[in-house]
């Protein structure tokens, strides 16, 4: 996983809530065995017609917002699947950071495992940065994790919240299973007190 | 401190799982079962083999193909190129990681959530771990179940564990008695409705009340199933005498004395008088009425008996937008009435609403009648165990003679990631449990409701209240 700490770029607005899994990458798009490759069907259904063609109108075919990093959208961002190609679509697009006022539960946790940062802020602060994003790339923002704040184009600063483990994990760009790991011996002492009812799948 | 302090059925399951508490809170939570099917488990796979690890207990692990298979003859393998490279990638990890699978002519084989409790794999207790966010299903037999990412995959596979923090918990109490013409589909859409996809974010919801109680597992598991459409990663009913009947017999099931043993401790399991909830939410059961979506969002839901809500009625910004778009793409007019709008297909099928239970439900409805001239209507079993039974009990001539296809066990039309999906402007009456866009082909118009509500609608060409038939 990619370190990440330090982010200065475009951010795109997507004032649209509860944008869903089957939105960010449709399910036809999941037949793959890689986690790469996967940028150029984001929002496939936002972005292109039917005969392949881009919507000059969607955010991400503006060629102000084509090279974005950072995405603004409304609540709930990510409900649905546990499809981890969302995020890897959102990464092989560019994406490093996505700033909503609230995101659905398995898509917030599978960012971090990607070196996504997803940034939970008050709707009125996201209207803001929805206001800055959408003067385009003269109006960059910059993501500071390790002081945790968004820095806006006229330099006001605005504090976040980030769990302190995946916060620690982004600025490390460290692998959970090797940390894991490491609590091997806890893990096989769990496993010799479990209840002797509790049937293994063998002989199938 | 346990024993003292009361505690929810979620804090229990939980406590009973943690290996070990990290100083800043994170456990280190142990997975007693882990599903994996085609779609989400190929990257894990690799990462695991160029790491040089091994998946830490085999035994606990479960593989099988649903999602990208086809539903007609399977005999001859799949056509599809992408998704025979899916199916055949899963079945050589399978050997070379020494998992435990059911292939796709198993009988055994079907949807991931259908065949754990199914098989007796899903037991009170547990923690149940899928790459696949319906795996709230397996909650309704009291187990902590919830979908993951590819990479917490890995994570499970190669260490049983995840790196979790506890959730809040959530109660949603229905109490009273379902109307007639009612289901646990109704229930599940109707709390959407109310709490929103949102409404469950951050929680564990554990359902309970009269009208949960007396639900069978079939519909406690379609109730649990839709937990993660009302954001909750998790749903989970308490363990009683309904459970335990289920349980017994299955073949993955404890039995005899490890079986009254494994029942003895589910005993435990309830929730503890005076054990708090973080946020509490009642639904009177009397007063649900058979439900279908109208949007492309679960929440988006109303009585059947109920219109298409106006836009301009909803002061924010984001969601006028989407209340708009969503009217856009399912060509829908603000106030416009849901009893009589046509549709082009039927699907019952899915994770949601595959089990027996379901068929019959369907079938009641459908016997003796004809789907409409213009409708497609599908029959998805949700296994091939369910399908046989099905046809032990005569349901399968029953919807062969009404006109529906009788099809082979999988996801199929819920996500169409498989041949059967609808194509552009196609609407259809829809038992499973997204109606997002383009979720069952691009451009596809997708009303969520029941068995015995997508049963009718496919004989009257149109949506339906199902009260209405006798």
């Amino acid at each position: 996983m990619d370190k990440f700490s330090h982010l200065t770029a475009t951010a795109a607005p997507l004032n649209l809530a509860n944008v869903d899994t089957d939105k960010i990458i449709p399910a036809r798009f999941l037949k793959t065995i890689k986690r790469t490759g996967l940028g150029k069907d984001l929002f496939s259904a936002l972005r292109y017609n039917d005969d392949g063609t881009e919507k000059p109108d969607f955010v991400l075919n503006q060629a102000k917002y084509r090279g974005a990093q950072i995405l603004i959208a409304g609540e709930n961002f990510g409900c649905g699947s546990s499809r981890e190609h969302a995020p890897w679509a959102l990464l092989d697009f560019g994406i490093r950071c996505v700033i909503a006022p609230s995101f659905a539960d398995i898509f917030h946790g599978n960012c971090f495992k990607n070196g996504i940062l997803p940034i939970a802020l008050p709707p009125e602060i996201c209207a803001q940065l929805m206001a800055d994003a959408a003067l385009g790339h003269n109006a960059r923002l910059t993501i500071d994790l390790e002081n945790q704040v968004v820095v806006r184009p006229d330099g006001t600063k605005i504090p976040f919240e980030v769990d302190a483990f995946r916060k620690h994990c982004l600025l490390n760009g460290l692998d959970d299973i090797g940390l894991t790991l490491a609590h091997a011996p806890a893990i096989d002492a769990y496993e010799a007190k479990m209840p002797a009812w509790q049937p293994a799948i063998t002989g199938v | 401190m346990a024993g003292t302090t009361p505690r929810t059925l979620f804090d229990k399951v939980w406590d009973s799982h943690v290996v070990e508490r990290l100083p800043d809170g994170t456990c280190i939570l142990y997975i007693d079962r882990h599903l994996t099917h085609e779609v989400t488990s190929p990257q894990a796979f690799e990462s695991l083999r160029l790491a040089g690890r091994k998946v830490h207990r085999p035994d606990a692990t479960l593989a099988v193909v649903d999602h990208n298979i086809p539903t007609s003859d399977r005999s001859a393998g799949i056509e599809e190129p992408e998704s025979r490279l899916q199916v055949e990638t899963l079945e050589r990890n399978v050997v070379e990681f020494g998992v435990p699978y059911f292939p796709v002519n198993d009988p055994r084989q079907g949807i991931v959530h259908i065949i754990g409790p199914e098989q007796g794999i899903s037991l009170p207790g547990m923690t149940i771990v899928c790459g696949d966010s319906h795996t709230s299903t397996h909650g309704a037999l009291g187990a902590l179940a919830f979908g993951i990412g590819t990479s917490e995959v890995e994570h499970v596979l190669a260490t049983q564990t995840l790196l979790q923090k506890p959730a809040k918990n959530m109660l949603v109490r229905v109490d009273g008695t379902l109307p007639p013409g009612c289901t646990a589909k109704d229930i599940i859409l109707a709390i959407i409705g109310k709490i929103g996809t949102a409404g469950g974010t951050g929680h564990v919801i554990e359902y309970a009340g009269e009208a949960i109680r007396a639900l069978d597992m079939a519909g406690r598991m379609t109730v649990c199933n839709m937990s993660i459409e009302a954001g909750a990663r998790a749903g989970l009913i308490a363990p009683d005498e309904t459970t335990f009947a289920y349980i017994a017999g299955r073949p993955y099931a404890p039995k005899g004395g490890a079986l009254e043993q494994a029942v003895a401790y589910w005993r435990t399991l309830p929730t503890d008088a005076g054990a708090q909830y973080d946020k509490t939410v009642v639904l009177n059961a009397t007063e649900i009425a058979p439900q279908v979506s109208w949007g492309t969002s679960p929440e988006a839901v109303v009585p059947i008996t109920g219109a298409v809500p106006d836009p301009d009625a909803e002061p924010d910004d984001a969601r006028r937008a989407q209340l708009r778009r969503m009217l856009d793409y399912m060509g829908l007019a603000a106030g416009q009435k849901l009893a009589g709008l046509p549709v082009d297909v039927v699907f019952i099928g899915s994770c949601t609403n595959a089990r027996i239970e379901d068929l019959r439900a369907a079938a009641a409805i459908a016997a003796g009648r004809h789907v409409a001239a213009h409708v497609r209507a599908l029959v998805v079993p949700g296994s091939g165990l369910v399908k046989a039974q099905a046809e032990s009990e005569g349901l399968d001539k029953i919807f062969l003679d009404a006109g529906f296809e009788w099809r082979e066990a999988g996801c199929s039309m819920c996500l169409g990631m498989n041949p059967d999906k609808l194509t552009a402007g196609q609407r259809c009456a829809s038992t499973s449990n997204r109606n997002f866009e383009g979720r069952q082909g691009p451009g596809g118009r997708t009303h969520l409701l029941s068995p015995a509500m997508a049963a009718a609608a496919a004989i009257t060409g149109a949506l339906t209240d199902v009260r209405e038939f006798s």
